[in-house]
């Protein structure tokens, strides 16, 4: 139930298909986060799977870039309206990570150093959706992009793709992370502009 | 968006209507538009169902052309606390879409969809709802002051206790926004300081340059005293200030960010 902003023309018609709704294209690459960037060193970065039953499995830098690093081009979309289009990336699929993982839960909380959560439910994380990240654009990540290391899922809003990733716990709960908590879609698809609750 | 929790996110007092009932795409009508700084702007919106906000948080603007096509954008609220006039003071980017038409065109009788209130992390809160006795300490780079601004009317607005110190780092005097008003709360309870970049008044005891480290002691609630911090303005900036903080011996579960977005 929108009605047309007396004066407001906008700059462009050309809008690029690959922009879900209520989102504008950018070339540089903006930085949200709630507090300071932590600085993780990968000699001493690990990434750790917690299942339901609390079973731990454990992998050092190396060994989790050892599983397979994938390159992948894709949009990422910001909820705070910003998308930036065919960027390129290279990182470590989730299927290969919970491949041996037995598990039953329907939910995943990512966890970060500096204490980050997000929730996705876990069908979401696999079939080619997600990604441990290394790169992007062909270079490390910077820390306040989430170096060394953050998790990519393109597909939802990218608050989703918790930086500074540390560590997964399957849930059989669909329990709410720290935007979630803060009033943001426990969900996040940009296609469905699923933003807030 | 990632991030940094570490502190249990305040919740709503009891009989507060749930964040679904809070958050909604509403009208308002601008009341009042008049320029803040050669590039900036102050509007004024009456939004009749606005449900009030917290000071610090943030709402979507958008806009839609006869033919259809629309764009959003998010603004930090100056204005907090209860009551249908929403306040917004809007830099202009010159690149930009959105900003020129609101600093530009936009004309007092204007209707504006926004949504929101949004966010629930970069807020300040009365010490009679949080009981947390810790000083704080604001720091805005250019117009990232707009939230800190709702939190420091804030804190007047309920004569709190709390000890408030806002640094604002700004280029030049022309530059400030809420000048006269940020004047006047230094007189009653906040401690106001600022940090020139490109040129200080004549007399002023620090030399126009980026800010310093050095400037950030000085200026800045000392870490011993355990203040909450609240960081606005470019990424660069912020960036810069929280690392110097955490060097200072700041907790980083004490520093609370929020940096504009892109265009």
């Amino acid at each position: 139930m929108s009605f047309i902003t007396r004066g407001f023309s906008g700059r462009s018609r050309d809008r690029d298909p690959r922009l879900p709704p209520g989102q504008t294209k950018v070339e540089d690459w903006p930085v949200l986060s709630a507090g300071p960037t932590p600085k993780v060193d990968p000699e001493v970065w690990s990434f750790t799977v917690t299942t339901e039953t609390g079973a731990q499995t454990h992998w050092s830098w190396d060994e989790l870039r050892a599983l397979g690093l994938e390159d992948i081009e894709t949009d990422i979309h910001c909820v705070t309206h910003w998308s930036k289009l065919a960027m390129k990336w290279r990182g470590v699929p989730l299927d290969k990570i919970l491949a041996g993982i037995p598990t039953h839960a329907g939910y995943v909380m990512a966890h970060s150093y500096g204490g980050y959560t997000t929730n996705v439910p876990l069908p979401e994380l696999l079939n080619g959706q997600s990604w441990v990240a290394f790169e992007a654009d062909g270079a490390p990540l910077e820390p306040e992009h989430g170096g060394p290391a953050r998790l990519l899922v393109p597909h939802l809003y990218f608050w989703k793709s918790a930086k500074w990733v540390n560590g997964l716990t399957l849930m059989d709960s669909n329990d709410p992370g720290f935007w979630e908590q803060s009033g943001y879609s426990l969900h996040g698809d940009p296609w469905k502009e699923e933003r807030y609750w | 968006m990632s991030s940094l929790p570490v502190e249990p996110v305040e919740t709503r007092s009891p009989g507060e209507p749930p964040a679904a009932a809070r958050t909604a795409w509403r009208v308002g009508t601008v009341i009042e538009a008049r320029p803040e700084t050669s590039s900036a702007r102050r509007i004024i919106l009456d939004i009749p169902d606005w449900p009030g906000n917290d000071a610090g948080q943030h709402l979507d603007v958008r806009l839609t052309a006869p033919d259809g096509y629309q764009v959003q954008r998010s603004y930090s609220i100056a204005s907090a606390g209860l009551g249908s006039r929403v306040e917004l003071a809007v830099d202009e980017l010159p690149e930009g879409e959105v900003s020129p038409f609101l600093v530009e065109d936009l004309q007092v009788g204007d209707k504006l969809e926004v949504h929101g209130p949004l966010g629930g992390y970069f807020v300040w809160m009365p010490q009679s709802v949080t009981h947390d006795l810790r000083p704080v300490q604001l720091i805005a780079g250019g117009s990232g002051v707009v939230p800190l601004l709702a939190m420091v009317r804030s804190h007047a607005a309920t004569a709190d206790p709390t000890p408030f110190r806002l640094l604002y780092a700004v280029r030049e005097q022309g530059d400030v926004f809420y000048r006269q008003e940020l004047l006047q709360l230094a007189m009653s309870g906040l401690t106001l300081d600022f940090v020139y970049s490109r040129r200080a008044p004549r007399d002023w005891p620090v030399p126009a340059g980026r800010i310093t480290k050095e400037a950030l002691a000085a200026f800045a609630i000392p870490a011993s005293e355990k203040p909450r911090v609240f960081i606005c303005g470019s990424t660069g900036f912020v960036e810069l200030v929280a690392g110097w903080l955490i060097e200072l011996g700041h907790a980083a579960g004490d520093i609370r960010t929020e940096r504009f977005g892109g265009s």
